[in-house]
């Protein structure tokens, strides 16, 4: 057992140096918008294009998924599968619609006319936001799976350490998402 | 339930106060632009704060970062802030230098001269 944790603190390492690498490539996005967001070639800016109380909405969402996906992690701890099961799938439910918002913005921004092609902003503006979206899919296919192991073989050691992990890069999703709502649309919306 | 994992990944009480505590952040920071409260740098500082708040909330209260076993774990977060300063105060240092010693003539100058090449 004292082997087991051991590897489970040395896992929980690993992948927490994997998240702060992340974070150097979130800031070299955010760095590029923070340059290149004056320049929209006479577009529209940030201000007159995003809908701030849908954007408030996206966060909540995502803020919510966070705790559901906190209080799965304790159901795990307790050993109680069904109740994990149930607070993983209200996470994967949250996750899955914060996603269809910000695709539902992504297209209805491209509609208008203000594709990622259009000015420097908006390329780095969908690089960005697209990027945190693209880590959220992936952490939805993760959990899906990690759902489907739960479901046939319960709560093992193995899967619980899984499941900690999963947790950690969802937790850090939300992180990366406050300097999303607060640098790209709090800033734009003033 | 394990005393030991108890600790290292928090409890009800710790989720719960790191959610109302973000939520609140949250919407600060919201109405504070929509409702006009500050304006100009004043505001800029007062939202970067409540970001900043807001990480260290999540940090601690979801993440736990200071009951990880690991003392490199916190090296390796103030290492990755080391280089996030320097990749994102450079760049922002770097293009406003350029922008203050070119003048848009000279800009237009510059790529009108690279169309010809």
């Amino acid at each position: 057992m004292t082997h087991e944790t051991e590897s489970q603190e040395v896992q929980k390492f690993g992948f927490w140096a994997y998240l702060m690498t992340d974070c150097v490539l979130f800031a070299s996005l955010f760095a590029t918008y923070a340059v290149l967001h004056n320049n929209t070639f006479g577009g529209p800016s940030g201000h007159d294009l995003f809908s701030m109380p849908y954007v408030l909405g996206e966060t909540f969402i995502l803020l919510v998924s966070s705790y559901t996906s906190g209080l799965a992690m304790l159901a795990v701890h307790k050993q109680a599968k069904n109740q994990a099961l149930a607070w993983l799938g209200t996470t994967f439910v949250l996750g899955a619609t914060f996603l269809i918002m910000e695709l539902h913005e992504f297209s209805s921004l491209i509609h208008d006319g203000h594709s990622f092609r259009t000015n420097g902003f908006l390329s780095s503006y969908f690089t960005l936001v697209g990027t945190h979206g693209l880590h959220i899919t992936f952490g939805l296919i993760w959990m899906a799976v990690l759902m489907v192991q739960v479901f046939k073989k319960g709560l093992p050691p193995k899967t619980t350490s899984r499941l900690t992990l999963l947790n950690m890069f969802w937790h850090f999703l939300d992180v990366i998402w406050i300097f999303i709502f607060t640098l790209v649309y709090l800033m734009a919306a003033r | 339930m394990n005393t030991e994992i108890t600790q290292a990944e928090g409890n009800l009480t710790s989720y719960t106060v790191g959610f109302v505590l973000s939520i609140l952040l949250t919407l600060a920071a919201y109405f504070s632009v929509t409702q006009h409260i500050f304006t100009g740098n004043a505001l800029i500082i007062f939202i970067a704060i409540l970001a900043l708040v807001q990480l260290v909330v999540q940090l601690f209260f979801f993440l736990h970062l200071n009951k990880m076993k690991s003392r490199w774990n916190a090296v390796i977060f103030w290492f990755m802030l080391l280089i996030v300063a320097i990749l994102v105060g450079g760049s922002l240092w770097i293009m406003k230098n350029l922008n203050y010693n070119m003048t848009p003539a000279q800009i237009n100058a510059y790529m009108n001269n690279q169309d010809s090449l």
